[in-house]
């Protein structure tokens, strides 16, 4: 029984097809997750990820079949579907302090309803875009063709994760944005626009779930359908809490549950059964079992999930 | 510590997301204070102004949507009215609908009424309809017996799973949103991995497709009964949800334990120094709310209205999700409930009927998300304002 389930992990990880798989996943959410970092340093817990990459897949599709096959009209597009919803969740969240969850959750729903009511309404056609190989690098035995013979949207994880960690770390409005999470009463009291940095974590999350969005539908899949998110949205959610709010444990966190959703591809296409009830479930059992391992240990974001309200009494 | 920053910890405190709900102002506070001449109508007046405006907004929205697509928004309309109420025994269905709404969202309003945000009503409501499955084919006996200990098992496992949450947050500190809401897909996960297991929910092989997952029907002696008054036929389950509501209406404003749980929601922190234990209080209403959804789901199960007394999977069916928006919508008032729960089953029942107006019945969801967001501007909106104008007035003292 364990001799077997060595076994089959021994194969995965020598396949190389695993790890194509694996990434996919892993850098999709990737995406999702390094803005939802952002966001929740900023003090925002933001559920409406799912929202915005479904937005975007949408919209990326959209942009896709309009403009002739552009892929980059087609990112741009999905970019702004996602930064609507940003805009929305935002603007309600942290200017009109109306409860952060119960807005994510509205525009889940909301976002799912309408994607999946004008998919049916609008006739488009997508198809997934061709890889671009970078040579040398993608010789590199099991992971090069994983990392490195990639549709060129795979290719901006690359920036876009630097780009959050030099945001957060390394500039004024990082600091501010990060005081915003941490002690808003006294940010407040030394200037810092406490709602507005919140609001600007959402946007940055906007864009980064956008082009998460359009990856999915046109590097990875190929096609919409309404399911195409399916809860990965709420895996790129948990994976900066299994991360403990650090970037780098984020990532390692997107990689883990990259692998373990890919486990369900392939598994069985190396001849193994699995019950894929139970595997599906993994990701969530492992951030619980985290969460209640490292609570102590780890700490989030001080003013996480609780609204800011100016001199309230 | 200074006495400033002492004020501030308790503001931090008293925000936990829930309960720093922005409270309507009240009108005697709201016209001392106003100043300006667009007030003198009265904070009533601007409240059904800014209500009536918003939802009318999401309406017009959801019709421009429906023109735009090539749909005809009064038709759609027309058939939203037929599927819920006009057609004949559509109360009925729409009945049979609100009363699972109901349940989650008074659960709902007990966990907020805490200071606790529990998300995960879909889960709960999925394994409370398991649990009630498993005891309703598993027990023999007398029909009316059986149905009771189904009912009861429904609660239970609803409760039980809302209380992972409860000990988690409360022994290991963890939040219980990311729980409840963690805890969704791995609920759905495993009564799917039940429904394919015949020792557990699968029904026996004869009687279904190979493959199909479906547990099996429940008898009919242990049905919950259904009436017909008028030409519409419900569940008796209605009269068991409207008992709740009674029930829960006093318990919340007049007993110890509402006392307790409510002070708990305001401010945990004078709650502790008044002796309220928040383990036991707030675990408690974690789990009376998951216990809630539980019990819905059971009587979903039992009712008829939803996959025909079996379980299969997706059964809940946004049940959870939409009884959580009505919880919210109503504001964590218990007679506001019903009528959200009933508006919003209307909505779904209405979708129904869409099929013949050419238009998807998904754009029902639409116009429920638009409702929801609109219904929460005006609250968030007054508030925002009270909060200036009483700025305003303190500045004008000092």
């Amino acid at each position: 029984m364990i001799g077997d389930f060595l076994g089959a992990l021994l194969d995965v990880a020598t396949s190389e097809a695993a790890y194509i798989n694996a990434f996919t996943f892993a850098v999709f959410l990737a995406f999702g997750a390094s803005g939802e970092w952002v966001a929740e340093r900023s003090g925002t817990l933001n559920i409406s990820v799912e929202a915005m990459f479904l937005a975007s897949a949408f919209a990326a599709v959209i942009g896709f079949d309009r403009s002739g096959g552009n892929q980059v009209v087609a990112l741009f597009c999905g970019i702004a579907a996602s930064l609507v919803v940003a805009l929305v969740q935002a603007q309600m969240s942290h200017r009109l302090v109306a409860n952060q969850f119960v807005v994510g959750l509205t525009l889940n729903i909301l976002v799912l309803g309408l994607a999946s009511f004008l998919a049916s309404e609008l006739e488009f056609s997508s198809k997934k875009s061709k890889s671009t190989s970078i040579p040398l690098l993608s010789d590199i035995p099991l992971v090069g063709r994983a990392l490195f013979d990639r549709a060129w949207l795979f290719y901006l994880i690359y920036a876009v994760v630097p780009i959050c960690w030099w945001l957060v770390y390394r500039t004024r409005w990082g600091l501010e944005l990060r005081a915003a999470g941490e002690n808003p009463q006294s940010a407040d009291v030394s200037g810092i626009d406490v709602n507005r940095r919140r609001r600007q974590g959402i946007y940055v999350l906007g864009v980064t779930a956008g082009i998460g969005g359009a990856y999915l539908v046109l590097g990875a899949v190929g096609q919409f359908e309404d399911s195409i998110v399916g809860g990965r949205g709420f895996i790129a959610l948990i994976a900066v809490i299994f991360g403990g709010w650090t970037l780098r444990g984020t990532i390692a966190g997107c990689i883990l549950f990259g692998v373990v959703l890919s486990f369900r591809l392939s598994l069985p296409a190396l001849g193994y059964e699995l019950n894929g009830d139970l595997l599906a479930s993994l990701p969530f059992v492992v951030t619980i079992v985290a969460m209640s391992v490292f609570a102590t240990r780890v700490r989030a974001p001080s003013a996480l999930a609780q609204p800011f309200i100016r001199g309230l009494k | 510590m200074t006495p400033g920053f002492e004020e501030t910890e308790v503001d931090a405190i008293s925000l936990t997301p829930g309960t720093h709900e922005h409270r309507d102002p009240s009108p005697s506070e709201g016209r001392n204070t106003s100043r300006s001449r667009w007030f003198d109508l009265g904070v009533y007046g601007e409240t059904v102004g800014l209500y009536s405006a918003c939802i009318v907004a999401a309406l017009v929205l959801s019709a421009i949507l429906v023109e735009a697509t090539g749909g005809s928004a009064s038709e759609v309309f027309g058939a939203l009215l037929d599927g819920s109420v006009r057609g004949p025994g559509r109360i009925g269905v729409s009945i049979g609908v609100a009363i699972p709404l109901l349940l989650v969202a008074l659960g709902t309003i007990v966990s907020t009424q805490a200071g606790l945000v529990n998300i995960g009503q879909e889960g709960q409501v999925f394994l409370g309809a398991a649990f009630a499955a498993y005891v309703g084919v598993e027990l023999s006996g007398p029909g009316p017996l059986v149905l009771i200990v189904l009912m009861v098992a429904g609660a239970v496992g609803g409760g039980l799973w809302a209380a992972i949450a409860a000990v988690l947050r409360y022994r290991r500190n963890v939040p219980e949103v990311l729980t409840t809401l963690l805890l969704v897909t791995i609920g759905t996960q495993l009564v799917g991995y039940g429904l394919k297991n015949q020792w557990l929910l699968l029904a026996p092989s004869e009687g279904r497709s190979n493959r199909q997952q479906i547990s099996q029907q429940l008898d009919p002696d242990t049905r919950i009964p259904r009436v017909t008054w008028f030409g519409n036929e419900f569940p008796t389950s209605v009269f068991l949800a409207l008992g709740i509501v009674g029930l829960l209406g006093f318990v919340l404003t007049s007993t110890v334990w509402g006392f307790r749980l409510r002070m708990l929601g305001f401010n945990p922190r004078t709650a502790r120094r008044a002796g309220v234990a928040a383990p036991r209080y707030g675990g408690g209403a974690l789990i009376v709310s998951g216990a809630f959804a539980g019990l819905a789901g059971g009587l979903m199960l039992a009712g008829g209205d939803f996959g025909n007394y079996t379980l299969v999977p997706g059964f809940p069916s946004s049940i959870g999700w939409t009884g959580l928006l009505v919880a919210l919508v109503a504001r964590q008032r218990v007679s506001a409930a019903v009528l959200v729960a009933v508006v919003f089953a209307c909505l779904r029942t209405g979708s129904g009927f869409l099929a013949s107006t050419g238009v998807e019945r998904r754009v029902t969801d639409v116009v429920q998300g638009l409702l929801v967001l609109a219904l929460l501007i005006p609250p968030a909106l007054l508030f925002v304002r009270q909060r200036r104008r009483e700025l305003a007035a303190s500045g004008d003292r000092t």
